[in-house]
């Protein structure tokens, strides 16, 4: 994934900036498949790499360019980009280790959703069980969150254009 | 506390940083959106890796198994990815609108469009 | 005209087992992987591949933008109105153990309609979406 990500910001071909996108959408839901995520990685998969990319094809379809060349060196920027690296290493060396149990995210809720929500629920998939039953207000307020993403881009690109704006060719 | 063991934030940070590097560094507003969604699957990374346990499984309960991963970043991340995909749509449907009134999408040919017609008159059609 | 036919065919083969494949997908998510997101997507998915082989006209006269527009907030009504039945039946807002006489069946019940609504605001925004884009590159002023 880290090649994908370093030929990505190389490239200044849009189309296989999008293509390298799908990809390492791709890589990504294989990663959380072998960490045990499964319904993430589905949903990654699905939404990622496919929603995304044909989305993203065609905004490039009604764009039509190619990147420029960058007028200036990225020294700045990538100063800034180091200096922020250092600092969340420095940040994570405080957090727990790779897949320790006794890590405070195992220890407070989630074990009373495995143990409990089988009896309280009837349903054997713990992350439909919280995502539709104990957090369901969550869940109201995500779709919601599509809701007016639909709408928004429905407003933004509805009206067609009769004649082009002052500017345009 | 060696590399071994935090391995996994490692790589998060480098796809993080990866992403951010793309949206301050690059002036083309498609690459800049594509950094945007890189930096945000980095973020759904940090959510996760910490909920593994290793030998555990998928956080669905059957007889056969003891332990199980945990699932409650998962249904943090489920939520963040759809709330990720619908602001990529919304930033989309912005470029292209700004490519139809500014005829293109480099940062400094835009701003420079901007602080041309702030001298002269302009019709917004 | 030899390429067309063969990707014709090949779409009216695959398109209704994506289809039947995304019902899966929702309806077992008690069971496995999965549920309204997921499979709003891949019905999404579904019929944008109807439209890039059929073109984007037919996919419009199929699933009309009014249709879009009322699938879109009707989702969102279905997951609300969910909850004000939990109201009704005598809970608090959302309460899924109301809506039987068995709590556990109650949540059941909740779940499934909450998920049924995801799925269709889900499926009729990434759609509308998709429609939007396609339909603006269309117009030759």
């Amino acid at each position: 994934m880290a090649i994908t990500v370093i030929v990505l910001i190389r490239s200044r071909n849009l189309f296989s900036v999008i293509v390298l996108f799908g990809i390492y959408s791709f890589l990504m839901a294989t990663v959380l498949v072998a960490l045990d995520a499964v319904d993430v990685a589905m949903t990654e998969a699905s939404v990622g790499a496919g929603i995304s990319m044909v989305l993203m094809l065609g905004a490039l379809y009604l764009c039509k360019s190619e990147e420029a060349k960058p007028m200036r060196q990225p020294w700045l920027p990538l100063a800034l980009s180091v200096t922020t690296a250092g600092v969340l290493v420095y940040g994570t060396l405080g957090l727990p280790a790779f897949s320790d149990p006794e890590a405070p995210i195992h220890t407070h809720v989630a074990d009373r959703y495995l143990q409990d929500s089988m009896r309280e629920t009837g349903v054997p998939n713990v992350v439909t069980a919280v995502l539709g039953s104990y957090r369901g207000y969550d869940t109201l307020g995500e779709t919601t969150v599509v809701f007016t993403a639909g709408v928004g881009v429905i407003a933004l690109l509805r009206r067609r254009q009769r004649r082009r704006p002052g500017t345009g060719t | 506390m060696n590399i071994a063991t935090h391995f996994s934030y490692v790589i998060t940070i480098f796809l993080m940083i990866a992403g951010l590097f793309i949206m301050i560094a690059r002036g083309n507003l498609l690459k800049k959106l594509v950094g945007l969604g890189i930096f945000q699957t980095s973020v759904y990374l940090l959510y996760i890796a910490p909920g593994k346990l290793i030998g555990g499984t998928a956080p669905i309960l059957a007889a056969d198994f003891r332990i199980y991963s945990n699932p409650l970043p998962h249904v943090l991340i489920l939520t963040a990815i759809v709330v990720g995909v619908a602001t990529l749509a919304l930033g989309l449907a912005l470029t292209v609108r700004i490519r139809e009134l500014y005829g293109s999408i480099e940062e400094d040919e835009i701003l420079a469009t901007d602080t041309d017609d702030q001298n002269g008159d302009r019709e917004w059609g | 005209m030899k390429r067309d036919l063969v990707l014709r065919i090949i779409a009216k083969l695959l398109i209704p087992f994506i289809l039947l494949f995304a019902f899966y997908v929702q309806f077992h998510a008690d069971f496995g992987p999965g549920g309204g997101f997921q499979a709003g997507v891949i019905i999404a998915a579904a019929i944008i591949f109807y439209s890039l082989i059929y073109g984007v006209e037919a996919t419009c006269k199929l699933i009309p933008g009014w249709l879009i527009e009322i699938m879109l907030s009707g989702g969102v009504l279905i997951y609300a109105s969910v909850g004000l039945l939990g109201i009704i039946m005598g809970g608090n807002y959302l309460d899924y153990f109301v809506l039987d006489h068995d709590p556990v069946t109650g949540q059941l019940r909740g779940i499934f309609w909450v998920e049924v609504g995801v799925a269709i605001t889900v499926s009729s925004a990434m759609l509308g979406v998709f429609y939007m884009f396609a339909l603006r590159g269309q117009d030759p002023e």
